[in-house]
């Protein structure tokens, strides 16, 4: 019990809210609110368009002649978009289950932002790791964690007590259901060759060895390396198709479909709460981003950069390479959606259950089997 | 009457589906770098940049009224043109030109001639039927306002638009 009074638990808890601080409000949420932007931007050139590209103060409503714009191209967006959520009138409608009405953005909200808490995002800096929680069941408990983000999905849709939310909740659950089991499985053949659930080890274990997907960013490409390539190829393949299903985006978008369910889960609901589903989404996109960086890029890693025990610049570089590999996700997630039409229900559910989870247990005994062999 | 949907056979390649995927992401990608780098050109920046000088001539914007090289209001007030219009945007006041003017002989102008900008179709209908060559349709399409008012264009209004009218009239011309 003495550990209680000692100045390690203070310094730990010190760093620990410094860490989170640091991740949600500096990094995560930011990020979050610029991907939005992102979305709309690359979305708009994808087809085209420019998209939002300028940004201003209305004040001819004030009697002004001309409106103040502000010289950042399009950048102010997004604080336009938060100020527009605050402002706007909440409206709840009268024939909903409050508290469930009250809860699920909440629900759709916290998990996605709870995740990121396992995740290492750099290296070390001023020999404190960067990583809030570093526990050694991480990949467990990110999957735990994010499967009760249906919670938030499918209380949203029973909640509103309207047919097209609820048509929207009840997909969420078997969509996200059923291709839970993909991503749980098509993880372990990285449990396997890195041999620990923690995604610090993880991470050290590809800073050694070579990326998964890239195993010779360490300078040496040994026959085993080239072997475990196929079913690490295998795996971030059907991860990132599972990843797409969990978070919602096209071309898995089925509980959100607007031309069959106006808006899906969150149609009743407005202003912020409606906001906290959308950066509920977004958050839950960075955090699949970072585990799919974390597993199979190499985290914060970058051949030739020395890690933070090298100085504080070195920790600040690998925080930048590991957020300038999400982004690089990110831009995938966006692309991906504005180029692939959206699936049937059954044809999603067949590729969940007959395909994405076959394939990921066979690539499980295939990734044992040549670890049998060359180890 | 029922018939039987075609069923294509899939070659495994189309079943797969992966290289559809990525040859769709190529077209993106591919629409995405024509965007940045600037090489497709299809946006215009409205307030800056205007289609104006790519008008074709017989563009139909405001109707407007015009004079002629001596100053003289070309209308007659014969108000053809109020009962032609459709949406009855035009409400014309003849009076009677006095006698000691200059232009007597005329015998007939508008003392009010408003067009309701809220009503006009742009149709043209109005210029067509004039006998006098007195309105035409310009080119300004952005006509807007903050009130109703505002958007009746009286008759000084629609000779500032309109301005002067030189040239042979059309039915004196035998080339139209």
């Amino acid at each position: 019990m003495d550990f209680l009074g000692s100045p390690d638990l203070w310094m730990l808890i010190a760093a620990s809210v410094a860490k989170t601080i640091f991740l949600i409000f500096l990094v995560v949420l930011p990020m979050v609110s610029y991907t939005v932007y992102a979305e709309r931007r690359v979305s708009a050139m994808i087809q085209d368009r420019l998209g939002p590209n300028r940004v201003g103060f209305p004040t001819t409503l004030l009697g002004f002649k001309k409106d103040l714009e502000l010289p950042l191209g399009g950048l102010g967006q997004p604080i336009a978009d938060a100020l527009k959520f605050l402002l706007k009138e909440d409206f709840v409608p009268a024939h909903v289950n409050k508290p469930y009405f009250w809860l699920a953005p909440c629900l759709a909200m916290v998990p996605s932002i709870v995740v990121l808490a396992a995740i290492p995002f750099g290296s070390t800096f001023l020999g404190e790791k960067m990583v809030v929680a570093d526990i050694n069941v991480g990949l467990l408990f990110i999957f735990a964690i994010a499967s009760v983000g249906v919670y938030g999905i499918v209380l949203a849709g029973w909640a509103s007590n309207s047919k097209y939310p609820f048509l929207g909740g009840i997909r969420s659950s078997s969509q996200m259901i059923s291709y839970e089991l993909g991503l749980g499985l098509s993880a372990v053949p990285v449990l396997l060759i890195a041999g620990a659930t923690s995604l610090t080890k993880i991470t050290d274990y590809q800073v050694a060895n070579g990326w998964l997907l890239f195993p010779f960013t360490d300078g040496k490409l040994s026959g085993s390396e080239v072997l475990l390539w196929i079913p690490a190829l295998i795996a971030f393949i059907t991860f990132t198709v599972c990843m797409f299903a969990e978070t919602n985006r096209l071309p898995f978008d089925l509980p959100e479909s607007e031309t069959e369910l106006v808006a899906g889960y969150h149609t009743e609901y407005s202003s912020m709460k409606f906001a906290l589903f959308f950066l509920g989404e977004y958050t839950a996109m960075i955090a699949g981003s970072a585990l799919v960086v974390v597993l199979f890029f190499g985290g914060w890693h970058l051949p030739f950069i020395p890690d933070g025990s090298a100085g504080w610049f070195w920790g600040l570089v690998n925080i930048t390479v590991f957020f300038g590999k999400v982004a690089a996700l990110l831009f995938v997630f966006i692309w991906v959606r504005w180029t692939l039409p959206r699936f049937r229900f059954d044809q999603l559910m067949k590729i969940g259950w007959l395909y994405i989870f076959e394939i990921a247990l066979v690539n499980i005994f295939l990734t044992a089997g040549i670890l049998a062999f060359t180890k | 009457m029922a018939y039987v949907v075609p069923r294509p056979n899939l070659t495994w390649k189309e079943k797969i589906y992966l290289p559809s995927i990525i040859a769709g992401l190529m077209t993106t990608l591919k629409h995405f770098r024509k965007m940045l780098t600037g090489e497709t050109k299809v946006v215009m920046q409205y307030p800056e940049e205007k289609w104006d000088s790519h008008m074709p001539e017989h563009y139909r914007g405001a109707p407007t009224l015009v004079k002629d090289t001596h100053g003289r209001e070309r209308c007659v007030a014969c108000q053809l043109c109020e009962f032609i219009c459709p949406p009855r945007a035009i409400t014309i006041k003849p009076e009677e030109i006095p006698a000691e003017s200059k232009w007597a002989k005329v015998e007939k102008r508008p003392q009010e001639f408003e067009i309701d900008m809220i009503r006009c179709i742009y149709c043209g209908m109005c210029e067509e039927v004039c006998p006098e060559q007195a309105i035409f349709l310009r080119k300004d399409y952005a006509i807007t306002g903050t009130t109703r008012e505002e958007m009746v264009h009286d008759k000084q209004k629609l000779y500032e638009l309109g301005g002067v009218f030189d040239g042979l009239v059309h039915k004196w011309n035998p080339l139209k």
